[in-house]
């Protein structure tokens, strides 16, 4: 009962790359870049206290050409940490977005450099997105020198800093939004709610979004949540839930959002209806909560990537070859990344002591395990 | 008599009554008829308040405008004026001289616009705005996060947590985000325009939440840093440091010294340095070391024990930074002396005091004369109607430092 409703809702989703779609294309010379019509598939959205976002969307075919990409090296990015991972190269605790690309994809797409995106530790595709180099993100899960950093750690604690973001955005007179992210799991914090009250209670421009993978760890959306209506537990603030597997109704549904924050309207919540293949972390085979059929449908008729390929061929946006062209590129730029990561040194051991307090803080040592290993700044 | 005292104060300073209660001053006046003449009489702070004997008339209490300007650490406002304050004006002396200096200084957290329970924020709202100065909801944990989102932008934050004792929601968000947001990203983050001010300690009648003294739970963090000062001055120079230090640091302040305490204050802009302790007498004896309210108990501990031992010479330190504490003083100090004794109000295990009896022993080893000695709360919840039992008062702290000496 509980996996068939699951696989309904997948076919649902399943529809909205297969339907036909209304393109009209702009006649165009060939030095105008031609924006293409997409009608977004009606199930697309669903609203709670607000309109839902316009279904007719204007594409270019670099931006549609740009999200292939992204989303084509963010995957790639995340097969080689798996192997990394695998080769027990990268070691700790590791989450895979694989399966989520259209998400931050779809939302960087719509937003600029002066809004804020904050997660948690499913991050490494919103680092990639937010301008971090491939190398930087493999070399930071290698524990190299040339490593990025990124994330935040405890499930459901970055919430009440966006709160503090946007504020800080609002206090300083900036016409930009906070993004905080959440998976389902972490819906549940107590902090987030606290979150929401402030952020309406003081009409923040801070917008909530919740990553409905359906399985918090190990348990289903619906075994952990009362209501899994995530983009209604807002209560005052409306909300908005989204296609998380279709990059263009993801941007077009944070484009809505981001209008909405800076408009002065307050907060608003988001939830991305999305789908992760791999287990919560490296150490979950991700099989023994939810069927192996229930993945490989969903990556069969419900993948962001091969949904977006299909759009841009129903379009005409490009060829076969073209986005081939762009997969052997992709792969090419990753697998030179993880060899670079890979040569990065390991970060010199004095590193274990900085930046722990400001430079000059008036912390003249820390101590190691022995009096002989304290460090003297 | 007591209780009629206690409770009545317990509404009052916990900010159970009502706003008109707050501003009501005639029956605190009556209950504290026989405290007030106790207390110097002035036109600006309120009559001194709590069961804190000897503070006002405490010997590191700066009573006049030349005592206080004597010390070497206020040379920067050494030729300005003074003003009589109590802690609690000079925390909001200090907010507003921040406030005043930092356009990105917002100051929130609960009841705060009206003025704050113990009244640290009186009169902010009014003269920086309400979008400066705010109350937020009863959301402890929110209030960490936002305060850590905001410093996050470079703004700066001073949060307030109406009681430490309500802290613990918080303890995730100071730890795991705070303490570590600029450590994990390398530097490129940092949240160091966050304090949290937070008052703590026993207050006479403050019962299991109105009186706890969290800070060996964040003595324990790296990236953090703890404070907690003596009285007005101090109150005023390290709350500066503190707001403009760019590390999240926790303010922790003596609740029962908000009103009890009163002294000249510098009314310029001026900071302590953290991380160092303060040498209030000096001693080849013994060591002693607290910081916060219990100094006025070591004080008259102290002169309860040079009764019985004449001529008997004390160092004691305020040590003001929990983290990091001043090693170094308190080091040099034992090495001298070869004897200490540590006490806090917080209970004995894993409190402060073992920490620093710990690294002393490692340091001063072939110094040390006797075992040292700590003089603390018991190990049980802190308790209402046995408090007076439970703190480290004057008699406890006296036996330990006749235990410490006959040893």
């Amino acid at each position: 009962m509980l996996s068939s409703q699951k696989i309904n809702l997948a076919k649902v989703a399943a529809k909205a790359f297969a339907s036909p779609l209304s393109v009209r294309t702009f006649a165009s010379s060939a030095a105008v870049a031609r924006n293409f019509n997409i009608e977004l598939h009606k199930d697309s959205f669903e609203s709670y206290k607000c309109e839902v976002p316009s279904l007719e969307v204007s594409v270019s075919k670099d931006d549609l050409l740009h999200m292939y990409k992204s989303m084509v090296v963010m995957r790639r990015m995340e097969m080689a940490s798996d192997g990394l991972y695998k080769a027990k190269l990268i070691r700790g605790f590791c989450h895979l977005c694989t399966g989520q690309e259209a998400v931050a994809v779809g939302m960087e797409t719509a937003l600029t450099a002066q809004d804020n995106i904050i997660t948690a530790y499913r991050c490494h595709g919103f680092t990639y997105m937010r301008g971090g180099s491939i190398t930087s993100i493999l070399a930071e899960l290698l524990g190299r020198r040339a490593g990025i950093s990124g994330g935040n750690g405890i499930v459901g604690a970055q919430v009440p800093l966006g709160a503090g973001i946007a504020f800080a955005q609002k206090y300083l007179g900036q016409k930009a939004a906070t993004f905080s992210l959440y998976g389902d799991g972490a819906s549940n914090q107590g902090q987030v709610f606290e979150a929401y009250n402030m952020a309406k209670l003081w009409d923040l421009p801070a917008v909530f979004v919740c990553e409905n993978n359906r399985y918090g760890m190990g348990t289903a959306a619906n075994r952990s949540s009362a209501n899994t209506s995530y983009f209604k537990r807002g209560d005052y603030i409306p909300g908005l839930k989204v296609n998380g597997m279709d990059v263009v109704a993801v941007r077009q549904a944070v484009a809505y959002a981001k209008e909405w924050a800076v408009s002065g309207k307050g907060p608003l919540l988001l939830e991305m209806e999305t789908y992760r293949y791999g287990g919560h972390s490296m150490s979950d085979p991700g099989t023994t909560y939810r069927t192996r059929e229930e993945i490989q449908h969903m990556r069969s008729n419900n993948d962001p990537i091969t949904g977006l390929k299909q759009r841009i061929f129903e379009l005409d946006a490009a060829t076969e070859d073209e986005l081939k062209a762009i997969d052997k590129a992709a792969r090419a730029e990753v697998d030179q990344a993880t060899e670079e990561a890979k040569a990065s040194p390991e970060p010199d051991v004095s590193q274990l002591f900085t930046q722990i307090y400001q430079k000059s803080a008036g912390v003249p040592f820390l101590r190691g395990r022995e009096p002989e290993e304290t460090h003297y700044y | 008599m007591t209780f009629a005292l206690s409770s009545s104060r317990l509404a009052t300073t916990l900010g159970l009554a009502s706003r008109n209660l707050l501003q009501q001053r005639a029956p605190i006046k009556h209950l504290h008829t026989s405290l007030k003449t106790h207390y110097a009489a002035s036109d600006s702070p309120p009559p001194a308040e709590g069961f804190l004997p000897g503070v006002a008339n405490s010997k590191f209490i700066k009573g006049t405008h030349h005592d206080a300007l004597r010390n070497p650490e206020l040379a920067g406002v050494a030729n300005g004026e003074t003003k009589k304050m109590n802690t609690f004006q000079a925390v909001n002396d200090a907010m507003s001289i921040a406030l005043a200096t930092d356009d990105t200084a917002c100051v929130f957290g609960e009841d705060v616009a009206f003025g704050g329970v113990f009244r640290c924020t009186m009169g902010l709202a009014e003269m920086f705005g309400r979008d400066r100065v705010f109350n937020t909801p009863l959301s402890e944990q929110a209030i960490a996060g936002f305060g850590i989102g905001m410093a996050s932008m470079g703004s700066t934050a001073i949060a307030e947590i109406q009681f430490a004792d309500y802290i613990f929601p918080a303890f995730d968000q100071l730890v795991n985000e705070a303490a570590k947001y600029r450590y994990r990203s390398g530097g490129e983050f940092n949240v160091g325009g966050l304090c949290i001010r937070t008052p703590c300690g026993a207050v006479g009648h403050g019962g299991h939440y109105h009186s706890q003294s969290p800070e060996a739970y964040f003595a324990h963090t790296p990236g953090l840093k703890v404070v907690i000062p003596r009285g007005p001055i101090q109150a005023k120079g390290l709350l500066l440091a503190s707001i403009r230090d760019r590390n999240p640091v926790i303010f922790m302040e003596p609740k029962i010294l908000y009103r009890a305490a009163v002294e000249m204050v510098p009314v310029g802009d001026y900071e302590l340095p953290l991380g160092k302790a303060e040498i209030l007498t000096h001693g080849k004896d013994l060591t002693v070391v607290g910081w916060g309210s219990q100094l006025y108990v070591l004080e008259n501990a102290i002169q309860i024990a040079q009764q019985k031992m004449p001529g008997l010479s004390v160092e004691l330190i305020d040590l003001r930074s929990i983290l990091p504490w001043d090693v170094e003083t308190v080091c040099n100090s034992v090495n001298k002396t070869g004897r200490l004794l540590i006490a806090h109000e917080a209970p004995k295990t894993q409190g402060m005091a073992a920490e620093i009896a710990s690294t002393v022993m490692e340091r001063c080893f072939l110094r040390l004369e006797a075992p040292i000695q700590r003089v603390t709360s018991y190990d049980t919840p802190f308790p209402l109607v046995f408090e007076k039992f439970h703190v480290p008062d004057m008699i406890r702290c006296a036996e330990g430092i006749e235990r410490v000496m006959k040893f």
